[in-house]
């Protein structure tokens, strides 16, 4: 469904991306695992037209997206959960839900989206009035997922969901991130926390200084000395 | 150095109180494209004193050369400001809003736009003010009380409307609808404005169109109020904008108004109260200002980076 071929990316004279490629497979989880600083962001800024990468291509559906404007990549079905959750703090919990069907005209479903999120994350149908900014940290990340999700994305990009949280709410994170996998949704999600997202994941990619350095299906990533010595820890 | 018989009479306060609030409606206006643009984009637009210049006269072409109500003259600035506010960003600021560019470059880039729209200004139409011509209100004014009571002049009248229909307009753009919701997103973060499949240089120019049509209203407005368009009636306001701009909080809507409002009460008031206080009304006013940030730094609704547009 995604083939990034020999993607580079610079941030001035750095090589923050270098030569990488990579596919993801329809109805899959893909996960890149790395260090901070492997350029995981990058790659994934990149997919989504933030940034423009000095060689390679991006080809979503067919497609060479790899000029095209983030927009106009959003509405082709490719929507990023940034990291951070990057939710709009300023505005209303039901105000973000609106925002993330921002490409699509279709009121009527739009409205059944949002209660259907609302039904999925209960908490955050109690706190749809409130500014998003006021919301715990997981609620946040739910928020930013179930808005992501309004976009009816054929393709779910996520930046580091588990960033800052705690371990039980980076398991009902990822257990979502599951659910809505099963439910359709092409996965690709890039992950510190290697060990949780080998858990979900079909297939693996390792980066490292800005390259893939190792892949395999999850298992072989598990049980490779390499990435157990650099990520993974003992036992 | 006030006159202690004008403190006790109620028509004399009641009076200033109407002029007051006429007064700062139109720099409440004036201020609102000017906050709204910071708000969204982070730029202090020195052009917009400019436009609202151009606006002016735009409303005087069209009123006294081409002889058209009142009406029309207003519609006529509102859109010529929002046209020539788009013309700005992309001539202006857009080529400047490259990733990692100076943050000051676009305010020196609206510095250089403003100087040279004044200068075509007096070569348009040379520096001798205009005056709208005296049909298009009725210059008998309305009394509240009998002819002793408190005077209301029909130009006082339109302000408080027009400006009561743009303030409740701009809130329910900003507030109520789905273009507004893309602003707000943006003036958070466009970063995550394009995430979401917002289409960053659109709701740009957008703003811009409507930070244009404020000026093109405040400068039909001021003029209802003063009868003086020239090409230097920019700077005369420019700098109460930018004042009323910052006492409300950069950026905050809410804000601008009621700075607005209270710097024309305070201006009208020290006119009124004190000997020569035309003199010294710009002094008193920003003494008061000074003052309003020393106990507030952020402005009176500043509340930091959260309450933005």
């Amino acid at each position: 469904m995604l083939e990034v071929a020999n993607l580079s990316v610079n941030y001035g004279s750095i090589e923050a991306v270098r030569d990488i490629s990579f596919q993801v497979p329809e109805g899959k989880i893909v996960t890149l695992i790395g260090a901070n600083g492997a350029g995981k962001t990058t790659t994934l800024s990149s997919i989504s037209g933030l940034l423009r990468p000095g060689r390679g291509k991006i080809i979503f559906q067919g497609q060479d997206i790899t000029r095209w404007p983030t927009d106009q990549i959003v509405r082709a079905g490719l929507a990023q959960v940034a990291e951070g959750r990057a939710i709009l703090s300023p505005l209303t919990v039901a105000e973000n839900l609106e925002l993330g069907a921002f490409v699509r005209r279709d009121r009527a479903a739009i409205r059944q989206d949002i209660d259907r999120i609302y039904g999925q994350f209960p908490r955050l149908a109690e706190r749809r009035s409130q500014l998003a900014g006021s919301l715990s940290g997981g609620e946040q990340q739910m928020l930013a997922i179930g808005r992501a999700l309004m976009a009816q994305p054929k393709m779910l990009l996520l930046d580091e969901p588990s960033m800052g949280l705690a371990p039980i709410i980076i398991n009902q994170v990822f257990e979502i991130i599951r659910q809505i996998n099963e439910q359709g949704t092409t996965v690709l999600l890039v992950e510190q926390n290697a060990n949780k997202a080998l858990k979900i994941a079909d297939y693996a990619y390792v980066m490292e200084s800005g390259r893939v350095t190792f892949q395999g299906t999850a298992e072989e990533v598990r049980s490779s000395t390499h990435v157990v010595e650099a990520f993974l820890g003992k036992g | 150095m006030v006159d202690a018989s004008l403190l006790t009479n109620p028509v004399y306060l009641l009076q200033n109180l109407v002029d007051g609030l006429a007064r700062g409606a139109v720099y409440a206006v004036f201020a609102l494209g000017f906050t709204l643009i910071f708000g969204v984009l982070d730029i202090v637009n020195l052009a917009h004193a400019s436009t609202f210049m151009w606006c002016a006269f735009a409303g005087w072409v069209v009123m006294s050369l081409l002889n058209m109500p009142l009406i029309v003259g207003l519609l006529a600035s509102m859109l010529f400001g929002g046209l020539v506010a788009v013309v700005l960003e992309f001539v202006a600021f857009r080529p400047l809003r490259q990733e990692g560019a100076e943050r000051l470059s676009p305010m020196i880039s609206s510095i250089g736009v403003s100087i040279i729209m004044v200068s075509l200004a007096e070569a348009a139409f040379s520096a001798q003010t205009k005056k709208f011509p005296s049909g298009v209100l009725d210059p008998k004014p309305l009394y509240i009380g009998g002819t002793d009571g408190v005077r209301v002049s029909w130009g006082q009248l339109l302000i408080v409307v027009v400006s009561i229909v743009l303030m409740v307009a701009l809130g329910y753009l900003i507030r109520r609808t789905r273009t507004g919701m893309a602003i707000r997103a943006v003036a958070y973060s466009q970063r995550a404005a394009r995430l979401l499949g917002i289409n960053v240089n659109r709701v740009v120019v957008i703003t811009f169109f409507v930070g244009g049509v404020l000026a093109g209203a405040a400068g039909i407005l001021i003029g209802l109020l003063t009868n003086n368009i020239s090409p230097s009636m920019g700077s005369d306001i420019e700098l109460r904008g930018l004042a009323v701009v910052i006492l409300g909080g950069l950026g905050n809507i809410e804000g601008a108004v009621v700075g607005g409002l209270l710097l024309g009460l305070v201006e009208t008031f020290t006119i009124a109260y004190f000997d020569q206080g035309s003199d010294y009304k710009d002094a008193i006013a920003f003494i008061i200002l000074f003052l309003i940030l020393l106990i507030r730094p952020n402005g009176l609704f500043g509340r930091q980076e959260a309450n933005r547009a």
